[in-house]
């Protein structure tokens, strides 16, 4: 189970950021989870919302560049430790995490989200799922 | 004042009556052995229906077919070669793309005569064998280095082979060996001028006279930040690999253009349009026709530079013809840091790097009289990825392909898409914000 990512690119310039969040905005689209990557030029905004392909519609009408990402979307508990596991549950699978990011979400009973950008999908789900890791499906990210 | 001095007395104030008899006589050779000797040029010549004989004299010029850079790409490398290769000594080239480059080869003679042209600049300059020639041009397949080397020998100054770089050593070797005349490109003897200053020396410290500058285009405000900031007078020199290098034309002490050495080199003004010989004093594109080379003879050869030539009376008392600084280009050629750039090579940068023609510009610039050299790309959505070292290795591969090409380094900027403004819904592909003229 995967999610889909978008990573916006965006030159360094007062009012980008801005612009970007706005144009979201205006296509009624809420951010479920963002972080930004930066050089001293540009940087890659990536973000996951509730409507992937409207906000899609959105940002290239808006001339902005997009890509497309799959990425997996995994609980973990709010407690000391929570985060080593998931970690050590990759290790042990041999897969290589390039990057991550939480997500915003409040609800009962998940208390923590991490957005995680593998080298392999397949075999990061297989691991988490067999380690008893519950995965957000996109509905999930949507509606928490 | 004292008495003038010329390298060449007799040919540097030549009536007009008697260069024109000379440049006629050597002119009908020239045409005989580019006839016999360069195939290419036959068919040239046959497709407009012109033969040696039709050649008597320069009146005549105008029925030769001119020929372009297009041409020498076309018969690269020694297609226009008019001599065998052995009896050529050297092979000097410009920067750019094994397409865009011009080779150029020279026999021995050729480089006597190269040298001898140089020797009149240096001389017009103020040089003697008593001088200490500082030669800081890149020294190489660019014909500045071994140019001016050369005429420098020639007049029987001691010459320091400094070549380009490491600017601090060059002050001290000026100090240290009392340099007396400079010859760079002129962004670079300003830079000099910069760094004297930093090293908290003034022109009282070094025993610089004179500088003889060329190879890209100055003005002359910065001729007189150059003058001030190294206590010199400082002259422009112009010249192309295709016609031999620098010393076509060179300025004297008047410093109002550059003498042509016409007893080598007919220098005609036509309308880059139509082609047609425009009118002395008139402006349009400058055509050499070289007139005693032996190995890379060139007839009409379009320069693509746009200049006027005159001949009114200069008080160096020289009656070759002179040009001005060259106004501009008739192509979409850019001289950057002393390099040729042709935005085409950009492109084909571009397209080898993304598969497809992004939206791009190119900005040059002058930041204290150093070129800056920037070209934005707009990306397009195959080139973005979800790292920021997807794209960064997009613009090292691409920082690295302009260095291979060009030869010289360019920032490039990586920007969003429509963000390079479009004019009538044209994107500008060159922003040159240097006053040059």
């Amino acid at each position: 189970m995967t999610i889909k990512q978008l990573s916006i690119f965006v030159e360094n310039k007062p009012g980008r950021l801005s612009d970007v969040t706005h144009t979201l905005k205006d296509g009624n689209i809420n951010i479920r989870a963002i972080t930004t990557a930066d050089s001293s030029d540009f940087g890659i905004l990536r973000l996951i919302v509730d409507d992937t392909d409207k906000a899609i519609e959105c940002l290239k009408k808006a001339d902005y560049l997009v890509k497309m990402t799959n990425v997996i979307a995994v609980t973990a508990e709010d407690k000391p430790g929570g985060m080593a596991s998931i970690m050590k549950t990759l290790y042990k699978a041999n897969i290589s995490v390039e990057y991550m990011y939480s997500a915003f979400l409040n609800p009962s009973d998940v208390t923590a989200c991490l957005i995680l950008r593998v080298d392999s999908n397949e075999n990061a789900i297989e691991a988490l799922t067999d380690a008893g890791y519950r995965l957000l499906s996109a509905e999930d990210l949507a509606k928490f | 004042m004292a008495e003038k001095i010329y390298w060449n007395k007799d040919i540097e104030t030549m009536e007009l009556d008697k260069m024109k008899a000379l440049q006629s006589e050597r002119l009908v050779k020239q045409v005989r052995h580019v006839w016999d000797h360069v195939p290419y040029y036959r068919d040239l010549m046959e497709k407009k229906g012109v033969t040696p004989d039709d050649i008597k004299s320069i009146d005549d010029l105008h029925k030769l077919p001119f020929i372009s850079k297009a041409d020498l790409r076309d018969n690269y490398p020694d297609g226009l070669l008019a001599v065998p290769k052995s009896e050529c000594v050297r092979i000097h080239a410009t920067s750019g793309t094994t397409g865009k480059r011009a080779i150029a080869f020279y026999t021995q003679n050729d480089i006597d005569i190269w040298d001898n042209c140089v020797a009149r600049a240096i001389t017009a300059a103020g040089g003697t064998k008593d001088d200490v020639v500082h030669v800081a041009y890149g020294y190489g397949l660019f014909t500045g280095g071994l140019g001016l080397h050369g005429g420098s020998h020639k007049v029987g100054c001691l010459t320091l082979p400094v070549s380009s770089g490491n600017t601090e050593r060059q002050i001290q070797f000026m100090q240290d060996l009392g340099s007396t005349i400079l010859c760079c490109t002129p962004s670079y003897a300003a830079y000099i001028g910069e760094t004297l200053q930093e090293m908290g020396l003034t022109p009282d410290d070094i025993q610089l006279k004179a500088g003889i500058f060329g190879a890209e285009p100055w003005t002359e405000e910065m001729r007189k930040q150059i003058e001030e900031s190294l206590g010199i007078k400082a002259y422009d020199i112009y010249g192309l690999t295709e016609t031999s290098g620098p010393g076509v034309a060179f300025e004297c002490e008047e410093q109002t253009g550059m003498h042509i050495n016409e007893d080598h080199f007919i220098a005609e003004i036509i309308d880059p349009e139509t082609g047609e010989v425009l009118p002395e004093g008139e402006k349009g594109e400058l055509v050499f026709t070289s007139i005693t080379k032996e190995a890379f003879p060139l007839l009409r050869y379009r320069t693509r530079d746009i200049c006027i030539l005159n001949r009114k009376k200069c008080s160096c008392g020289r009656t070759l013809i002179k040009m001005c600084k060259p106004m501009g280009r008739s192509d979409d050629m850019l001289i950057i840091k002393g390099v040729n750039v042709f935005p085409s090579q950009i492109e084909t940068v571009l397209l080898k790097d993304f598969k497809a023609q992004p939206n791009y510009q190119i900005v040059v610039d002058r930041v204290g009289n150093v070129d800056t050299f920037e070209i934005k790309v707009e990306l397009t959505d195959e080139m973005i990825g979800d790292t920021i070292k997807s794209v960064s290795e997009l613009e090292k591969k691409l920082s690295a392909d302009i260095v291979q090409i060009l030869g010289i380094k360019a920032k490039i900027s990586l920007v969003e898409p429509k963000s390079i403004p479009r004019s009538e819904g044209k994107a500008v592909r060159v922003i040159d914000k240097r006053k040059l003229v």
